[in-house]
């Protein structure tokens, strides 16, 4: 088959085959990565550019990962310590990549839109590694697939997505990604911290957790930035825990052999109870491993997208 | 009576356009209006032959930002003014935060001189001075000084003043003085910093948005201290609906407020955001449908009096960035006239209320040189061809600001003349 996209910006880009076959591709790529030697020529020769204007060590190292397990180089560029984007316009950021021609970009940014902006600047592909609080398709994919890999397919179960909704790429990719593939979602937060147009995405809105989570197969938590306490979103993170931590008498109320996630790094009794991140039940490990085998599906159909094609 | 030297024939009014009109000026004063080929045209007079034409008195924008002194590289006194004058403009209001800010003699001085140079067929420059000092919100600026230098109005436009003591003393010292206050209303602490509306579009890109509560608890404020003090306060750019309802209600008991919106506000929504287009980044952002329709009844009844472009031009490398670091702004004196004209052609505005909202409404306010077609009244008028169609391109502009969401769109109606005291500008 040819790959349409040229770049992955949100998944709001992509059909519902188009998600099951990156799914598709993950699970082959999951059958390299338990290999005693995980290393495939597909992508040799080629060079990727991890441009990680926002600091992101685990989204970095499992795109790193990805592309040295399909044999293309990759290069890093931070904006901390880096000259060359110091100070400097992302436009002229864009150019200078440009120049170095590279087969792929992946590109983290703090405001959204950013990736969409180079997109548009730059003719190799683009995989957005989270903007702003615009979208991680990434993240929201391997989601999926971690999901998938325990219940064959998500259509039809329920997700709740917990906490920070608002300033969360991750939940704004994975409220479309999922529904895209047949599942149900909810939202829970305090009101502080969901948009004011959450009605717009026409998706149940709970304030209170033990009802939220009532029959529910997984519950997707999200990280809790100190900020927001500061910023006068929430009383404290003390007071927020009581509300909205995820506790293994919480997820008694859900569905049975419901399961947990959190797109990491966690706040251990914040968002999530410790106990319960340990948990069999808990699958932030799971999304760990799965994170390469999607990443490595991704960076093979984006990167050799005009070779299919020919 | 003095004879005729300029005369214009068989134009029409826009409120009237079955009725061509002669129009007669001598030494750029209005002499008569009179119904087409009525009089004879006296010998040795200009004549204009303008049939087809709509005759329109010369429109006053009170809100616009030409940058110079300090940022010239986005607009100067002399590109904004032609601007102006290819808007159709023969009056323009010029905000004070400029670099140094308009809060002393001096700069207003400079800034009339400028004009005065490029432009000495008009448009003509009206400064409006800061406020308070360096627009920060702290101190009063030398209102009298920057009154006697030649300023038409106040205001911290751009930094709005958020300490209310201060802003209802600088309103009653500014009364005194016989010389309107302009006001931004946005509540600093509702959303600092956003260019698009709190609504389904912020929620989806995933952008911080300015709530229209932010815009209208600023308006009711100014409304409640306009009506307590008995002082006038001219409401900035108002975007939303529900400012409008609070506006209407503070004039139906007497708040001695007026108010002005912008075309922006009349024919795009937030959606116009969408894809991260930071050309139509502004402040205060885009809104919905029903804010657009709500501004469009206000202008019909009144409630809201006036038309500004709120022209803000920047330099395309400053917009060319991811939306968050954006400036806010669109370049509007151009294409002002033709999007408002449109909105009559459609009948989602009338002729009456464009030339009320553009011409006569914001000279009365600011008290600068008006034109009704009376005799005696200066001969400051366009001739404007309501059918021709344009293309909105970087060349079309005169301005430097091409920062505009029209961008490649087709507009209707072109300016072809701008008279300003009985000489044409363009
Ligand atoms: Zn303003």
């Amino acid at each position: 088959m040819t790959w349409p996209h040229k770049d992955l910006l949100d998944v709001t880009q992509l059909s519902k085959a188009d998600a099951l076959e990156i799914l598709r591709a993950a699970k082959s790529f999951q059958e390299i990565n338990s290999r005693p030697v995980k290393k495939v020529p597909i992508l040799k020769g080629k060079s990727v550019v991890l441009f990680f204007a926002e600091p992101s060590t685990r989204t970095k190292t499992s795109f790193d990962v990805a592309g040295k397990r399909l044999s293309a180089d990759t290069f890093s560029l931070q904006k901390s310590g880096s000259s060359l984007v110091k100070g400097e316009s992302l436009k002229d950021t864009v150019l200078t990549l440009q120049a170095m021609k590279p087969d792929g970009i992946v590109m983290r940014h703090n405001m959204s839109g950013a990736a969409q902006f180079i997109a548009e600047r730059l003719d190799c592909a683009v995989i957005n590694a989270g903007d702003g609080w615009h979208a991680h398709p990434t993240q929201a994919l391997l989601d999926a697939f971690t999901l998938t890999e325990r219940w064959g397919s998500v259509e039809g179960k329920t997700v709740l997505i917990l906490g920070d909704i608002t300033h969360s790429r991750v939940a704004r990719s994975n409220v479309h990604l999922l529904r895209l593939l047949g599942a149900k979602v909810r939202l829970c937060a305090p009101k502080t911290l969901l948009p004011h147009a959450v009605s717009t995405w026409n998706v149940p809105v709970y304030s209170e957790l033990d009802e939220a989570v009532r029959g529910v197969d997984a519950v997707m938590c999200l990280r809790l930035q100190l900020e927001r306490q500061q910023a006068g979103l929430l009383p404290d993170v003390r007071e927020y825990s009581r509300r909205f931590c995820m506790t293994t008498a919480r997820l008694a109320k859900a569905a049975r052999n419901a399961l947990v996630l959190h797109p990491g790094p966690i706040n251990r009794g914040w968002e999530i109870a410790s106990d319960l991140a340990d948990a069999p039940e808990s699958l932030i490990l799971d999304q760990v491993s799965s994170g390469v085998d999607v990443r490595m599906a991704l960076l093979h159909l984006y990167l050799t997208r005009k070779e299919r094609k020919e | 009576m003095s004879q005729a030297d300029l005369v214009v024939r068989g134009a029409a009014l826009a409120e009237s356009p079955q009725a061509p009109v002669d129009l007669f000026a001598a030494k750029g004063r209005i002499l008569a209006l009179v119904p087409a080929g009525t009089r004879p045209v006296p010998e040795g007079a200009k004549v204009v032959e303008a049939e087809g034409m709509l005759l329109l008195p010369g429109l006053t924008d009170v809100h616009v930002h030409l940058r110079e002194p300090g940022q010239e590289w986005k607009e100067t006194i002399a590109t904004g003014l032609s601007a102006a004058a290819k808007g159709g403009f023969v009056n323009v209001m010029c905000m004070a935060n400029t670099d140094p800010v308009n809060d002393q003699a001096s700069i207003t001085e400079t800034m009339l001189d400028k004009a005065a140079k490029s432009h000495p067929r008009g448009p003509r420059l009206f400064p409006v001075g800061a406020l308070t000092l360096g627009l920060e919100g702290k101190s009063l600026a030398p209102l009298e000084e920057l009154r006697a230098a030649g300023c038409k109005a106040y205001s911290n436009d751009g930094r709005p003043v958020a300490d209310s003591e201060l802003f209802r003393r600088a309103l009653e010292y500014a009364s005194d003085l016989g010389i309107p206050v302009i006001d931004h209303c946005e509540d600093p602490y509702l959303a600092p910093g956003a260019g698009v509306n709190e609504g389904e579009v912020s929620a989806r890109l995933g952008l911080r948005g300015a709530p229209a509560c932010g815009e209208a608890i600023q308006v009711a404020r100014d409304c409640l201290l306009a009506q307590y003090l008995g002082v006038p306060i001219h409401l900035a750019h108002i975007s939303s609906k529900m400012s409008v309802d609070v506006i209407r209600e503070a004039k139906a008991k007497g708040a001695p407020v007026t108010a002005e919106t912008c075309p922006h506000y009349l024919i795009l929504t937030e959606e116009a955001c969408e894809d991260y287009d930071t050309a139509a980044k502004v402040n205060p952002p885009l809104r919905t449908r029903a804010d657009q329709q709500a501004l469009l009844a206000a202008l019909e009844d009144g409630t809201i009096d006036v038309l500004a472009t709120d022209h803000a031009p920047h330099a395309s490398h400053e917009k060319e960035t991811p939306f968050d670091e954006a400036p806010n702004g669109i370049s509007g004196l151009e294409t002002a006239l033709s999007v408002t004209w449109e909105l009559v052609a459609r009948g989602e505005l009338s002729a009456r209320t464009l030339v009320s909202a553009w011409c006569v409404r914001p000279a009365e306010i600011f008290a600068l040189p008006l034109n009704r077609f009376q005799e005696g009244d200066p001969a400051d008028f366009i001739l404007f061809d309501p059918s021709a169609r344009w293309t909105v391109t970087p060349k079309a502009l005169a301005s430097k600001g091409k920062n505009t969401p029209l961008m490649g769109r087709e507009l209707t109606g072109v300016v072809r003349a701008a008279y300003v005291a009985g000489k044409n500008a363009l």
